[in-house]
């Protein structure tokens, strides 16, 4: 019990910590790609240090309580995220909270940006505000399809709880479907990849911020303390959306193949686990990201309408078949 | 002190808004990009002054962009540095003898530092930054 609650108070700072060095990794990769030097790996760090002896700003016509509390609901709720998600070691709160209760929280950070932008009284933060709402619309059923595919496929294995995220990272999804179930949950892997940069609002679906448009969009009026919270709030969340991904697709282990026992087990899983959300983090975001340009908004929703859903429900498809035959 | 461990924290991430209405922005845009890398130092351009540390004020001002000047200065969170850019921000440059052309920037905004040039080179611009840095350095 003791040893849940100290987890419970570790595994978000951990997140933090980690979603900073990935920020890091990402960035400098970004300038690497571009021919670049970038900045040190602990930039991030600086940045949100630097932040937090700004001044803060609340601007006169703002509501104040919402613009000021939105930051804190979005960090805290990405941070709640990751008691429910398997990182490696089985979730902090296993049996509290199922794969529905984690899509359910991944909405509200999103949702608290809306809030917070509208809430500030710029007409900048209005605009990015309602794009926020467009694109939560738009990778929102793409990702429920993925979600609902996988749990079809445990469900027609026989397995129980099928939304529980235990069950789902502790059985082998790969080794489940036949062969035109594995074409589909290849499909459905693209899919999720593809929601990934949709969900972090990172280039080219940055309708939201499009600092070149909308001048940082929902994030126009923020400064200081709050804009920081913004800031770790983004770097988590791209750590939990890359552990669902890791959950659902990629759960596997390190510790049997070495025979590792004791303490040293969950350590190992926990580093390979982090290095299973680089992976997936630096293919869906950082080259994605530097690759291409910003879409403009009517495609973002045209673009996730069309290929992802069209894929997301071939893959379910083609899983449901495999399971038929 | 206080605002010297401020500053020190200040210089490891510099956020900078650039306001142009001139040449002076043209050589702002190779130290952002792949040659001259400004990111090394942690400094990146931002769209809103909300987010900025830094104000870059490029060029020759008139008037009437004095005035837009001033207010996104005053929207900057403090503290914050301008900077300005080009022999036109020091004396009006080769608009020194227009009737609505500001001499002197530091007449209106509080100017930190001037960079030289016709248009700076990206070299002048990352020198002026440095005794920035330095200045920091040696008084913290």
């Amino acid at each position: 019990m003791i040893m849940k609650v100290l987890l419970a108070m570790v595994v978000p700072v951990a997140g933090i910590l980690i979603g900073l060095l990935y920020k890091g990794i990402d960035r400098i990769l970004a300038a690497r790609m571009q021919g670049r030097v970038g900045p040190p790996l602990v930039q991030p760090l600086r940045d949100v240090r630097k932040l937090l002896v700004k001044e803060n700003i609340v601007p006169d016509d703002a509501v104040g309580w919402l613009f000021s509390s939105m930051p804190f609901v979005a960090l805290v709720s990405v941070m709640a995220i990751l008691l429910y998600l398997p990182l490696g070691i089985t979730p902090v709160l296993e049996g509290y909270g199922d794969l529905i209760l984690v899509l359910y929280l991944l909405i509200i950070p999103s949702l608290a940006l809306v809030l917070g932008g509208f809430a500030s009284s710029s007409p900048y933060a209005s605009v990015g505000g309602q794009r926020e709402m467009v694109k939560m619309m738009s990778y929102e059923f793409p990702l429920a399809i993925a979600v609902i595919s996988v749990a079809w496929l445990l469900y027609s294995s026989g397995a129980e709880n099928v939304f529980s995220l235990s069950v789902i990272s502790g059985t082998h999804v790969w080794g489940l479907a036949g062969i035109p179930g594995l074409a589909g949950l290849a499909v459905i892997f693209l899919c999720m990849l593809f929601v990934i940069p949709g969900e972090l609002g990172r280039i080219p679906f940055d309708v939201s911020e499009a600092d070149s448009e909308i001048a940082g969009g929902i994030f126009a009026e923020y400064s200081g303390r709050n804009l920081a919270l913004f800031y770790l709030a983004d770097a988590v969340k791209a750590v939990a959306i890359a552990s669902l991904a890791v959950a659902l697709f990629l759960p596997y282990t390190v510790s049997g193949i070495f025979g590792l026992g004791g303490a040293a087990a969950p350590a190992a899983d926990f580093l390979f686990h982090l290095l299973k959300v680089f992976f997936v983090l630096f293919v869906s975001s950082t080259v994605v990201r530097v690759v291409t340009g910003r879409l403009a908004i009517s495609r973002v929703v045209s673009v996730y309408w069309k290929y992802p859903v069209i894929l997301s429900f071939l893959g379910l498809l083609l899983i449901m078949g495999g399971t038929l035959i | 002190m206080e605002d010297a461990k401020k500053l020190k924290r200040l210089v490891k991430s510099v956020w900078v808004f650039n306001w142009f209405n001139s040449c002076g922005f043209t050589e702002i845009l190779p130290v952002v990009g792949s040659r001259w890398d400004m990111e090394r130092f942690g400094m990146i351009p931002v769209a809103s002054p909300r987010h900025a540390d830094c104000l870059i004020i490029a060029g020759y001002q008139t008037e009437k962009s004095i005035r837009r000047a001033q207010r996104i200065y005053r929207q900057m969170p403090k503290p914050a540095v301008v900077i300005g850019l080009g022999s036109c921000s020091m004396s009006g440059g080769m608009y020194w003898d227009s009737y609505n052309t500001i001499k002197r920037l530091s007449d209106y905004i509080p100017v930190d530092l001037y960079i030289p040039g016709c248009p700076p080179r990206p070299e002048a611009i990352l020198k002026g930054i440095m005794s920035i840095f330095r200045e920091v350095e040696d008084h913290a």
